[in-house]
């Protein structure tokens, strides 16, 4: 292949400008609290807001699930009344969907992209300031629902109506603030696709760039696509609350049923924005730890693309139970299907990259197996869950739940987390603590699987999904559950210990490598990195890219 | 040598992945806990469960040979063990392979897939018809051709043992949760169709016996059929999150002999022709209070509660509102038609006049300041003819 040595490319003049202006002195960082944090359009301070606030997040919504799971410890209601059980699984899954996981991926954009391209930051900083800081507000508003009169939303994450618009006055809230996390996605889009396309150092072709920064491509056009949908939907709910419309309303002429079809639109994309960036990550680590390059690099990014198209016409296979034509289920189901095979593809490249490789068994890499094998579990049971006539049992039982749970947690947690141990030193420039790693890492890979595994049996003998009380006959495994959660949970303080310690008393310093079989522009930058990653473009040749069909030929 | 070792490890990896894989599916079978779906015991559901079993083999091999192969890279191809990585980056054949394989594998599997569904889509002629409207939290069941409706709501057993405050382990009530007051009857052997609606929000019907559930939704109708073909109790309960209550309104179905279901149906008839007839006569204050008392126990208490106080804020209280105090018109107008926007459903549709009626006078004595109010069945049972009117 060519090789593109030059080291300066005038080509981004314009890039370059800003770059000149902090001449020898561009790692000064502004000093006040205030100036730093509030005002910043540092992707890399961006980045850390991002993620700090994810976590805080990720603990809410874990107590949350602490309170669920300890309601369901046993049969019969002990500690919480129903409604107040239902407001709690609804703003889990908020808090968790919108408010830990999908901002923890924006965070590690922020970090990651402008450092894997080679640019000196996101294309546009002040949006990306706009886009972090109205997420606080967002979720301070959301939560505050608990506290009002009305209580918080109730009627699941899915807000259907008409059992959403029973709710009180409180709705209103859940809904604006459902409405600025929209935006803020869009805008956080927005900067990743301005920058992808923009920003990206000379003879950095779309083919070459990191899988990370592929997948994250390609969830922003998603994103884009299905958040102003969600928007759609919740404002026409707002409507039929507080201003008398009836677009779900069949009394008045509208369809319950629309509703569902608009929300699973947006939803089931929503699904792959939560777990593209997750394949990216696997698909940087996994090569790092066995020493070889990305198997079928061009066929990942296919295999992509392909299912966020797949993404947008399977949305009905959400909706089995609510009577649909037989021709609308037949297709449904065999789109459905069909996904199943980009997917695969992406599980066997990954276990054809470590075939063969020269494996050691790192945190990030511990995290990254764990991802394979249990977000496989959890991409089968979904195949099982496309067959529309058998769907009519599986559907709303806590089958469903183990299967979104084992693509959520161990899938896109357990990929952040595995990110969280790869970067952590770069962006520290202090290693983590080895030892309490693969601790937390035993201990949660152990745990999630006595708290979610059971409820595949769970949901088969029939229990049905957000119920705060069941029949004794599912005592056993939902005690086991239960105990499983408990220990997750815990095992998630170590997480932030482990952090704590790395940033703030770690002694053992980070190498700019910082991994022995590490690729890619970032490991090229000190640890920790410039406050302006790269103020001249980087050379791109083979050995600053990650990986591509035709490195190392 | 060094083969026969790369043979030993693949064996004892497959082993191991298997054994892991039996010990997750079928051991926990053994401790006598359901963990599969149930056979059931109509076409639908057997249908459903060979689909159900067919599909989760594939996928158990499917997984057994993907992990084998990953756990086996992860025995063999370690540094520790000074493995040197390979430098291949991609194989076309290799992936066309793994491309077209799984294609084939779905095709095979969209063909059952597709008849089992046309089956269940697809309604033969059917002999009787039952209509079920979900309400929070029960079922209305009618019979159609039989003129014969009645409510179904959770057993009293179970209702009282679930309170939060409840002393009572729910290990001693028999079928906790899955138990109710009056059983949809069906005789076994005939085919019967389901027309499937709700009065409130959406609800879904589902009993995992018959092999599946469809959704209540209001405004809509949605239809099912099922041919049970064993006699039983078969239970299950509402699958659709439907408020605070959505955990607590199971279905219970009872499949008898078609002449035991005539005999049942006749008995049915002949209560319906007494109700009516009791609707006519009046009623002392004493026999209101009773009846009242139950009525309000299975229909109103889980949101007023027992003593009239409330949930507050959703649910209001009954002990000094305005509407128990005030003209007796508002609340029948109150608990006939329901209040919009909110879990006050619309009586009218579900409770019979001298329910309504024994209601009323129960709340207005028992938590209101004026005493001996009486309400006649009479009264109620002429504003639902339209005899009068119903907003007084």
């Amino acid at each position: 292949m060519t090789t593109h040595t030059q080291a300066i490319d005038h080509a981004h003049a314009g890039d370059q400008a800003h770059a000149n202006d902090h001449g020898g002195h561009h790692d000064h960082k502004p000093t006040g609290f205030l100036d730093r944090w509030l005002y910043t359009t540092n992707h890399k301070d961006i980045g850390t807001l991002y993620l700090v606030f994810s976590l805080i997040m990720f603990l809410i919504g874990g107590s949350m699930a602490m309170v669920i799971r300890a309601e369901l410890f046993m049969p019969g209601l002990q500690l919480v009344e129903p409604d107040f059980y239902n407001q709690m699984t609804t703003m889990h899954a908020l808090i968790m969907v919108f408010g830990a996981i999908m901002p923890a991926w924006v965070g590690f954009a922020n970090w990651m992209i402008p450092m894997m391209i080679g640019a000196p930051d996101m294309a546009l900083p002040r949006l990306n300031n706009w886009s972090f800081w109205i997420l606080p507000f967002a979720f301070t508003m959301l939560l505050s629902t608990l506290f009002m009169d009305s209580g918080g939303p109730a009627a699941g994450w899915t807000l259907y109506p008409p059992l959403s618009l029973q709710g009180g006055q409180s709705f209103a809230f859940v809904v604006f603030a459902i409405h600025m996390m929209g935006i803020s996605s869009i805008m956080g889009s927005i900067n990743v696709i301005a920058t992808i396309l923009n920003m990206r150092a000379p003879g950095m072709t779309l083919l070459r760039m990191p899988l990370f920064v592929w997948t994250w491509l390609i969830t922003a056009f998603l994103l884009i696509a299905v958040m102003p949908v969600l928007a759609g939907a919740v404002t026409m709910l707002l409507t039929d609350h507080f201003f008398g419309t009836s677009f779900f309303n069949a009394a008045g002429g509208g369809d319950p049923v629309m509703f569902q079809h608009i929300f699973w639109f947006f939803g089931h994309p929503e699904v792959y924005i939560m777990i593209l960036p997750a394949f990216g990550v696997v698909s940087e680590i996994i090569p790092t730890f066995a020493r070889k390059p990305l198997f079928g690099y061009s066929a990942m990014v296919y295999a992509t693309a392909s299912i966020a198209f797949l993404s947008f016409i399977v949305w009905a296979h959400h909706m089995f139970t609510v009577g649909m034509p037989l021709s609308g289920a037949l297709f449904f189901m065999y789109a459905t299907m069909l996904i199943a095979v980009p997917t695969g593809v992406k599980v066997f490249n990954w276990v054809s990259t470590m075939w063969q490789g020269s494996m050691t068994f790192e945190t990030p890499m511990l995290f990254a197996i764990g991802f394979v094998v249990l977000f496989t579990i959890g991409g089968l049971s979904g195949l099982m869950l496309a067959i529309a006539s058998v769907d009519l049992q599986y559907h709303d039982t806590y089958f469903v739940v183990a299967h979104f749970h084992y693509v959520l947690v161990p899938g896109s947690v357990f990929a952040l987390m595995a990110g969280t141990y790869y970067w952590l030193p770069k962006w520290s420039g202090h290693m983590y603590s080895e030892r309490w790693g693969k601790i937390h890492f035993w201990i949660s890979a152990i745990s999630v699987n006595i708290l979610f595994f059971p409820q595949h049996y769970l949901g088969l003998a029939g229990m049905p999904r957000r119920i705060p009380d069941y029949s004794v006959q599912f005592a056993d495994f939902n005690m086991l559950s239960s105990i499983g959660g408990f220990i997750f949970g815990a095992s998630q303080l170590i997480f932030v210990g482990v952090i704590i310690h790395c940033i703030y008393r770690s002694r053992v310093k980070a190498s700019d490598r910082v991994w022995e079989g590490a690729r890619g522009l970032e490991w090229t930058l000190s640890s920790p990195p410039p406050y302006h990653s790269f103020n001249t473009p980087p050379p791109i040749n083979n050995k600053t890219i990650a990986h591509a069909d035709e490195y190392a030929h | 040598m060094k083969k026969q070792n790369t043979i030993i490890v693949g064996l004892a990896v497959l082993a191991a992945v298997s054994a892991a894989f039996w010990l997750l599916l079928v051991a926990p079978g053994f401790s006598g806990n359901e963990i599969n779906m149930p056979r059931g015991v109509t076409a639908q559901s057997m249908m459903n469960y060979d689909l159900h079993m067919m599909m989760l083999w594939i996928c158990v091999v499917i997984g057994i040979l993907v992990f084998s192969a990953m756990f086996f890279s992860i025995v063999l191809h370690r540094k520790s063990r000074g493995y040197e990585a390979a430098k291949f980056t991609h194989s076309t054949k290799a992936e066309i392979v793994w491309s077209v394989i799984p294609v084939l594998i779905l095709v095979g599997m969209a063909i059952p897939a597709t008849t089992a569904l046309v089956h269940m889509e697809i309604n033969p002629e059917t002999e009787i018809t039952i209509k079920i409207t979900g309400f929070q939290w029960r079922w209305k069941y009618e019979y159609l051709e039989d003129d014969v409706s009645f409510i179904s709501s959770l057993a009293s057993s179970s209702n009282a043992a679930r309170m939060l405050d409840s002393a009572t382990d729910p290990a001693t009530v028999e079928n906790y949760l899955l138990d109710v007051d009056k059983r949809l009857v069906l005789p076994v052997d005939t085919k019967i169709k389901f027309l499937i609606t709700a009065d409130d929000v959406i609800h879904s019907w589902w009993v995992p016996a018959l092999g599946w559930k469809r959704d209540a939704v209001p405004g809509f109708i949605n239809e099912g059929w099922t041919e049970i073909s064993e006699t039983g109790v078969y239970r299950g309960q509402c699958a659709e999150l439907c408020g605070k209550d959505h955990g607590f309104m199971p279905i219970v179905l009872e499949a008898k002999s078609k002449s035991d279901y005539q005999a049942w149906l006749a008995a049915m008839k002949r209560q319906t022709a007494d109700q009516a007839s009791d609707e006519q006569r009046l009623w002392s204050l004493a026999e209101l209070m009773q009846h009242g008392e139950s009525v309000y126990t299975t229909q109103c208490a889980a949101c007023h509660q027992a003593d009239g106080s409330g949930l507050a804020p959703a649910f209001p209280a009954l002990t000094g509102s305005a509407v128990i105090n005030g003209p007796i018109d508002e609340q029948i107008n109150v608990v006939m038609n329901g209040r919009a926007g909110t879990a006050m459903q619309a009586f009218s549709n579900t409770l019979s006049a001298a329910d309504i009626a024994a209601a009323l006078t129960y709340t207005r004595n028992a938590f209101g300041q004026k005493e001996d109010a009486v309400v006649q069945p009479q009264t109620i049972a002429r504003i639902k003819n339209g005899q009068l009117s119903a907003n007084l």
